[in-house]
């Protein structure tokens, strides 16, 4: 187990990856370089306070057992982005490695590394770990029923299914540029080309 | 506004500044005349006296929108030098000829009149129309600026002039510390009018935008409070100020602007509590909202509390509700006459703070004073920016570039408030008032002429962010959405405090109590934003899908000059057609009995009109039809009753036929039966000499209920017919606007969703045919079906099957000849 705080460094060998990473003590911070010492510290008192079991995993459940996410829409979406495929435990590296998707990208960092793997807080990374909310069968592909699945979490009640179903079409027809009725990550991004995601996407405190 | 002369409590407080010495020599004279033959009675009299405060004031309001009319005619000035700085010139002019008439100034801008009549519209539509999340997103930013950075300010620049004073620069003056912290104060702060006037011109990016206008609204507590803490230390005397007192100061400092929100908030939560019962009477729901927004100034400044603060907070916490709640015509009429009020005030604004600097009795010159002023206020602007600015940047996860700095600091104009605050200062107390006058005038001027001149090139130089208006799109929207939930999860996840986490935290706060006090049941239903902007989109869709025909001709008639004559209908509110699909909508929505009265008002003139002149009126006829069907897809909202509407039908088709059995006769049998209808519907012959050329001989005819269907996006189509229109109003209203709801469950009742409809209108084509006996029925063979931009499959089927184009109704545009059948059209 990884105990805070470790070093920062500046190893960027693992790529983004939905979690697949070994375990190991030395590796705990790796890819999170730039994150204070303060704020790993911070975060990791979360992580053991929200560890009920004290057994340095978080489960589901631990996840879970926060108010807030009870009543967000999209929230066991985002715990089961927590979860590296197939397992269900998340020690801190994990933790941390999917909170840093959320850091604000830094001035700094714009120039820096153009050849080197990219920061888990890009914005393709980013849009990624929002396109893979949408993605549940992980074809590279949000297809109508995924989208409606999202919309129908999103939108209320109020909504028809008929009225849903076509605003879910709309939205496929507005993004789909290769004519296969779902939106491809490459036509997610595209879509979004405009929005501020390095801003909207971004926590202050993460930095 | 309407007392004339009326003795009673100052409601001409307008007029008296207008007119004060009331010394127009005309005036006089023709008080003299009327004077003079006072015996017997008179058949016409001349009382000019009785007229002449709100003639005057009418007139001050004309001049100063003409002028506007003539800025605008030269795009080139009006891009350059900003219409704040064209109004003060003209301002000046104006002023040197009622100067040179009469050698008194007449006209000033007074306190009073700016700060009950002219400031409460533009502050009101500038918090009514705010965006919210942008600003309280950067909430913290602009407080820090509003408070600390004007406080800031106002010391240091009351200090320095203070230090200068001492040093023996600025001559022999009459003042003490005090009055210096005093002007200070008053000079500090940023104009929210002169700031809006020259930044809505300029574009910058929103964020850069709502903190300097965020400041400029915000910083009204600290000024109202800095200047009365200092007045009154002034009229105390300098020796006699205690702790207490100082203490005091910065205990009233928290009363006045929490107590002005909350004043703000209190009226907000009120009005759109009214507003939620305004369903029967909507042609006055518009006005409550500018009712109670101003109460909600007067009665913070009866409580002496910050007037600003409290109507930006009301406008700004009613907008959801208030627009959730009236209806779409009454959320247009609100935003109209809100801009333009507030437009009109700020052009009175600046037009007469040139005519007020016109009074030599005001002037009173100090070289050192007016330009160690200029310098001060703006090197401490910029100073405190950049100090506040290192203090934010720790803290803000958009970071404030040096550029941003330099926009912000050159961004603090000065304007009207400076200025009426110091017009309200005492001589007794305040010994060189005039001096102080004189050089907020320069000031003022200064910021607004030449830094609102220069501030464009500057941007441009600079390269500064600059906001783009896009297109929404559903994409956008949904997947923002996505990213807000994101947020405030891992913030809950993170365990942090955060913007998202409050930002969550309330709207579960708002959807769970707010919006179920304060918003319609209907109201709460379609509110969702996502479903807003797909409704926007689908009506874009309409649009693009009629101008497409529109190019490709075979929709040409859908613009004529006679769509003009929809002014006419004004009061027609949408109708809901006979059909299954609006009785629901029927009984949801009581009709409104004001709305109905008009209606039938508007139903007899127009059959009156219809049995003396039939020819003229017989195409502008038609077109008056079109807008009620065509709203009945789109919103179903209230009245007519079905009959009515069958009757309107059946008249339009009576007509129809006739005019279709006549053309078919002269151009059958080559003969004129009659010939008083041949020379009325002579160019509509044309039109029918031409279709008899038709190879079968035969006319078209198709039922007039298609047509009208197929008009259906008349008046989006022309969205420059605007604010005549009262049907286009309504269009753009849904179309640009973004209400967060609608009271008709938006995209529902849009066309896409009822394809029944088809159905109807189909079925009610048979009675039509009844007195056509002799008419061949049209030939269908010739089908050019208007091309459908791709992107909008649901709707095209629907046109596709259902709409047809008579081409009786290309009367208008003869040159045009589409031949649009329809084939599924075989009822006929």
């Amino acid at each position: 187990m990884c105990h805070p705080p470790p070093a920062v460094r500046e190893d960027e060998s693992v790529g983004w990856s939905w979690g697949g990473q070994e375990l190991g003590p030395d590796e705990c911070m790796n890819g999170l370089d730039l994150v204070s010492h303060s704020q790993i510290t911070r975060l990791y008192s979360r992580f053991t306070s929200l560890d009920k079991g004290e057994n340095g995993t978080l489960s589901r459940e631990d996840f879970q057992r926060i108010p807030e996410l009870a009543i967000n829409p999209l929230g066991d979406r985002i715990i089961n982005a927590f979860f590296p495929e197939g397992e269900d435990q998340v020690n801190f590296r994990g933790f941390m490695r999917t909170l840093a998707h959320f850091r604000p990208i830094e001035d700094n960092e714009k120039s820096k590394d153009v050849n080197g793997p990219e920061p888990l807080n890009s914005r393709s990374n980013k849009l990624h770990f929002a396109f893979r909310l949408y993605d549940l069968d992980k074809d590279d592909k949000i297809s109508r029923d995924e989208l409606l699945q999202v919309l129908r979490m999103m939108v209320g009640v109020n909504i028809s299914d008929e009225q849903l179903g076509s605003i879910a079409d709309r939205t496929i027809q507005e993004a789909d540029q290769d004519g296969d009725s779902a939106i491809s990550f490459t036509e997610f991004v595209k879509v979004l080309e405009k929005v501020d995601v390095e801003q909207k996407m971004s926590i202050r405190f993460l930095h | 506004m309407s007392g004339r002369g009326a003795p009673g409590p100052r409601c001409g407080l307008l007029l008296a500044l207008l007119l004060a010495l009331g010394a127009l020599p005309r005036a006089r004279g023709v008080e003299e005349q009327s004077g003079g033959a006072s015996q017997g009675f008179q058949v016409v009299s001349f009382k000019w006296h009785h007229v002449k405060d709100p003639y005057i004031i009418a007139l001050w309001i004309l001049v100063a929108s003409l002028a506007k009319i003539g800025f605008h005619l030269s795009h080139k000035v009006t891009s350059v030098v900003p219409e704040s700085a064209l109004l003060i010139v003209l301002g000046l002019v104006l002023g040197g000829i009622v100067w040179a008439a009469d050698h008194i100034a007449s006209f000033t801008l007074t306190p009073t009149v700016f700060f009950f009549y002219l400031l409460p519209p533009i502050v009101l539509d500038a918090g009514y129309f705010m965006p919210n999340r942008l600003f309280f997103g950067n909430l913290g930013t602009i407080l820090l600026y509003a408070v600390v950075g004007t406080v800031w300010n106002a010391a240091t620049t009351g200090l320095s002039l203070y230090g200068v004073f001492l040093s023996g620069l600025m001559g022999d003056l009459k003042v003490g510390l005090l009055d210096f912290l005093l002007f200070g104060s008053l000079i500090a702060a940023v104009d929210p009018v002169a700031v809006l006037a020259v930044f809505e011109e300029v574009h910058v990016n929103e964020v850069l935008f709502i903190i300097v206008f965020g400041e400029s609204l915000l910083n009204d507590a600290v000024t109202v409070v800095l200047y009365n803490v200092f007045e009154s230390f002034v009229t105390l005397g300098g020796d006699k100020v205690t702790g207490v007192d100082c203490v005091k100061g910065i205990v009233s400092f928290f009363v006045v602007s929490l107590g002005g929100t909350l004043v703000g908030v209190v009226f907000a939560f009120l009005l759109s509590l009214v507003t939620r019962f305004t369903k029967h009477v909507r042609i006055i729901e518009p006005g409550f909202v500018f009712v109670i927004s101003y109460l909600s100034y007067l009665t913070s400044e009866m409580l002496s509390l910050s007037a600003i603060l409290a109507i930006t907070f009301c406008g700004i916490c009613c907008q959801k509700y208030v627009k959730a709640n009236i209806s779409e015509q009454s959320a247009t009429t609100v935003r109209y006459t809100m801009k333009m009020l507030a437009s009109g005030a700020e052009t009175i604004i600046f037009m007469f703070l040139g005519i007020s600097a016109v009074n030599p009795r005001i002037w009173k010159w100090n070289t050192a004073f007016v330009l160690l002023t200029l310098v001060f206020i703006s090197v401490y602007r910029a100073i405190g920016v950049v100090l506040q600015t290192w203090v934010l940047n720790r803290y803000r996860m958009v970071q404030l570039e040096i550029i941003d700095q330099v926009v912000m600091s050159y961004g603090g104009l000065r304007g009207a408030v400076a200025f009426a605050l110091v017009v309200l200062l005492d001589e007794q107390k305040v010994k060189e008032r005039n001096l102080f006058v004189s050089t907020t005038i320069i000031v003022v001027f200064f910021t607004v002429v030449f830094q609102g001149l220069t501030i464009k090139p500057l941007v441009q130089w600079l390269k500064v962010k600059r906001s783009q208006h896009r297109e929404p799109k559903l994409n956008e929207k949904l997947h923002g959405r996505a990213f807000d939930h994101i947020l405030s999860a891992i913030e809950d996840i993170s365990g942090q405090i955060g913007h998202n986490y409050l930002r969550d935290k309330w709207s579960n706060f708002d959807r769970k109590f707010l919006s179920k006090i304060l918003m319609r049941r209907s109201a709460q239903k379609s509110r969702d934003r996502i479903l807003n902007v797909f409704h926007e989109l689908n009506l874009k869709d309409a649009i693009s899908y009629v101008a497409e025909g529109e190019r490709r001709g075979s929709l040409a008639f859908i613009r004529s000059p006679s769509t003009d004559n929809m002014v006419n209908v004004d009061f027609s509110t949408p109708r809901p057609s006979t059909v299954e699909a609006s009785v629901s909508y029927l009984l949801r929505e009581n009709v409104s009995a004001v709305c109905l009265d008009m209606q039938s008002l508007e139903q007899r003139r127009r059959s009156i009109r219809d049995t003396e002149d039939m020819a003229t009126h017989h195409t502008l006829q038609q077109y008056l039809y079109k807008p009620r069907q065509e709203y009945k897809h789109l919103y179903s909202r209230h009245e007519l009753t079905p009959n009515e509407d069958e009757k309107q039908d059946k008249e339009i088709f009576h007509r129809t036929m006739r005019k279709r059995l006549e053309s078919f006769k002269s151009a059958k049998l080559g003969i004129n039966q009659n010939k008083k209808a041949a020379k009325l519907y002579k160019r509509e012959r044309a039109q029918k000499r031409r279709n008899s050329s038709i190879p079968n001989g035969k006319l078209p005819m198709e039922s007039p209920v298609h047509n009208f269907t197929i008009k259906e996006k008349d008046p989006e189509e022309a969205p420059d017919y605007g604010a005549e229109m009262g049907g286009g109003i309504e269009f753009l209203a849904n179309v640009t606007q973004d209400t967060t709801a609608t009271d008709s469950p938006s995209g529902i009742d849009n066309p896409v969703f009822s394809p029944d409809e088809d159905l109807s209108t189909l079925s009610r084509v048979p009675p039509w045919l009844s007195p056509g006996e002799t008419v061949v029925p049209s030939q269908r063979a010739r089908v050019q079906i208007p091309c459908s931009p791709g992107n909008f499959h649901r709707l095209a089927p629907f046109r596709l099957s259902s709409k047809s184009v008579d081409s009786f109704l290309q009367a208008d545009a003869p040159e045009e000849q589409p031949r649009t059948t329809l084939p599924e059209s075989t009822h006929m």
